[in-house]
């Protein structure tokens, strides 16, 4: 019921922005870079495009978000989930056509046809996860991506404390921007507290084999690693396996290996989310590079709690934590972002 | 240098390979009765991934492991059934089918997930098949632990070959599916139909790619992925033709190109950086692309195979 009352309130309103399309062009093009469509009241519509299902690591974050924004009443939700890159161009225009104000998603693999989406549509705005930067000829084409290097950096402070055998194992997906920036900076935090630690570094080339990505992990644990970095399900199942440690991404997976995950950097995509809906509503939404929304000061990242892990990791190395993690908070100390393919030393 | 030649002589580089291989030994005997019997499957690898869903969801559901295998099987026979179906007594395009039903398998089993499991926060798990040491056998050295420190879904691979290769050279089942592959109207003449032989043997094999698919649900892992089979299925068809259709060269096959797989992830570790991980990841396909084009030119296809066979024709 209230969603038929709400959709027929956007098409009447829809309706007059039409009849009222030469006068608000006119103003929409008096301010360049702006997408001129104040929405005074209601929810927002807001449609999610992801190319993989909603309880995989990443997306999951992205959701949790929108949920919680629809449980606020701030935003209608719809989302489309394990499109394949092939189809992406095509669910894009789908929602697009349908009118929706906000679309979320990642384009990593699509960037070219995503883009020129957002140019045949540019009442519609985009927030897209994205290794690229926004770009001027694309005003309603945000770009946004995990930048949680902070808490990650956070995270190899502990795991350079609990290390024994100074020698990690880091399996990776592929070695795109974003795995490659908070793998960097996890490594510059356990330099802080093991600073001769050996890094094993190897990416399985796919998203989704955590058969392969627990063989690979097996493969580091022979090579002498005791604490593994798990940027793919399947290492810390390897880890528990075999009795060694392991430090989460992205979610927190210690309830599912109480002994094994010590300590997890953790993505909350709210901030960058609301402040899109907050744009949005306000008319301002511009292409922007929302991938400071995901910093610690802005809450976009933070360390997980020790939980089981409560009282054994070393005291001088949770106060460097405590330490540093103020200091980012406070802005005087950056974590640096490095988006090189990390390799083993 | 030495170290990487080390490597070979460890204990866990070889149970590593061994638990690779051992989807991909079912798959393979899956798809080498198929062709056996006169019909390509391209359908192989989206009959994994419902085989990897539906017997990890029989599991979750509360059903036993092995409860989870028959149904694996079960579904794998079915979309053999229907491969069959298209295939034998209305004798379309085999490739075709095939991929079509490996696109219908997929989607369906990704669909039927999304049903049956609407509101997961982070993908469900089981508990999966343990190793258990065969005694004795497992305390050889190297090769003990490798071939007898495995789970039970390893052991049924080993058993599936024997029973393959003893079906095939020692059963007059053997013989009239290996005939309709060669020769279909010699066994027509027989008074057996071509039909029912080649549909059973196509239901068989989709069985087994099934239990291939389960393994990495119920045995190398404990939860279920869609793009999990990533192109395991795709193997399995280049190791049939490695093999020459036999079940012992195919078994050869399969654990060589786990054992390269399993040699690679090691040797990006011991390589620090210098060579691109891209090409260790490439180093199992390319090296089976050389195996391939060495034994493939002496390999003796099925006669029959792909060619649909309709009774009285000439």
């Amino acid at each position: 019921m209230t969603n038929s009352t709400t959709s027929s309130r956007t098409h009447l309103l829809k309706r007059r922005q039409v009849l009222a399309g030469a006068a608000a062009g006119a103003a929409a093009l008096s301010m360049p870079g702006f997408i001129g469509r104040a929405r005074a009241e209601g929810p927002l519509k807001v449609a999610a495009i992801y190319t993989v299902p909603v309880e995989q690591q990443w997306v999951s974050r992205i959701h949790k978000a929108a949920n919680a924004a629809v449980a606020r009443g701030d935003i209608e939700y719809v989302f489309s989930e394990n499109t394949s890159n092939n189809d992406y161009e095509r669910v894009m225009r789908e929602y697009s056509e349908a009118g929706h104000d906000l679309i979320i998603g990642e384009v990593f693999a699509v960037e070219d046809a995503a883009r020129q989406v957002a140019a045949d549509y540019p009442e519609t705005a985009y927030l897209m996860g994205s290794s690229f930067l926004p770009k001027d000829d694309a005003p309603n084409f945000a770009v946004f991506d995990n930048y949680i290097q902070d808490a990650s950096y956070l995270s190899g402070i502990i795991a350079g404390a609990m290390t024994k055998s100074n020698n990690m194992g880091m399996v990776g997906g592929f070695p795109i921007p974003e795995v490659n920036r908070l793998m960097h900076a996890f490594m510059a935090g356990v330099k802080e507290t093991a600073p001769d630690t050996k890094f094993q570094v190897a990416f399985i080339g796919s998203w989704f084999d955590p058969p392969k990505a627990k063989e690979t992990a097996f493969a580091q644990i022979d090579g002498g690693a005791d604490i593994l970095y798990a940027e793919r399900f399947g290492v810390s199942d390897a880890a528990k396996e075999k009795g060694v440690l392991a430090i989460g991404n992205v979610i927190d997976t210690q309830s599912d290996y109480p002994d094994t995950v010590v300590a997890s950097a953790l993505w909350h995509f709210e901030p960058t989310l609301d402040h899109a809906i907050a744009m949005v509503k306000a008319g301002t939404f511009k292409a922007e590079n929302y991938g400071v929304y995901s910093f610690m000061k802005e809450g976009g990242c933070s360390l997980a709690p020790l939980g089981t892990f409560e009282g054994k990791v070393p005291e001088a190395a949770m106060k460097l934590v405590a330490e540093r993690e103020a200091a980012i908070k406070d802005g005087s100390f950056v974590v640096e972002i490095n988006d090189e393919e990390p390799k083993s030393n | 240098m030495n170290e990487a030649l080390e490597i070979l002589f460890t204990a866990s580089f070889w149970v590593a390979a061994i638990r690779i291989a051992s989807p991909l030994i079912f798959a393979t005997m899956g798809e080498l009765i198929c062709e056996r019997a006169g019909v390509l499957n391209l359908g192989i690898e989206g009959i994994m991934v419902a085989g990897a869903f539906s017997g990890w969801f029989t599991v979750y559901m509360g059903g036993d492991l092995w409860t989870g295998v028959f149904v694996a099987a079960l579904t794998g026979a079915m979309f053999g059934l229907l491969h069959g179906f298209l295939t034998v007594p209305l004798g379309l395009s085999q490739h075709v089918t095939g991929i079509g039903i490996t696109l219908l398998a997929s989607s369906l089993t990704y669909f039927t997930y999304r049903i049956l499991l609407p509101e997961v926060s982070s993908p469900p798990k089981i508990e999966p098949f343990q190793p258990f040491a065969v005694p004795v056998l497992s305390d050889i050295p190297v090769l003990g632990p490798a071939l007898f420190n495995q789970t039970p879904l390893t052991y049924l691979a080993y058993f599936t070959v024997a029973a393959v290769a003893f079906v095939f050279y020692r059963t007059p089942v053997g013989v009239a599916v290996r005939a309709v592959g060669e020769n279909p109207s010699a066994v027509e003449a027989q008074g057996i139909s071509v039909t029912a032989v080649r549909i059973g043997a196509v239901m068989v094999g989709s069985a087994l790619m099934a239990i291939g698919g389960a393994f990495l649900t119920m045995s190398a892992f404990n939860s279920f992925f869609f793009e999990m089979i990533n192109g395991r299925g795709w193997i399995a068809i280049a190791l049939v033709v490695f093999g020459s259709w036999r079940p012992g060269k195919a078994l050869i096959g399969a654990i060589l190109f786990a054992a390269f797989d399993a040699y690679q992830v090691r040797l990006q570790q011991i390589t620090g950086g210098v060579i691109p991980y891209q090409i260790f990841l490439m180093m199992p396909f390319v090296l089976s692309i050389v195996a391939l084009v060495v034994v493939a030119r002496r390999a003796t296809y099925p006669k029959a195979l792909m060619i649909p066979y309709q009774k009285g024709e000439r």
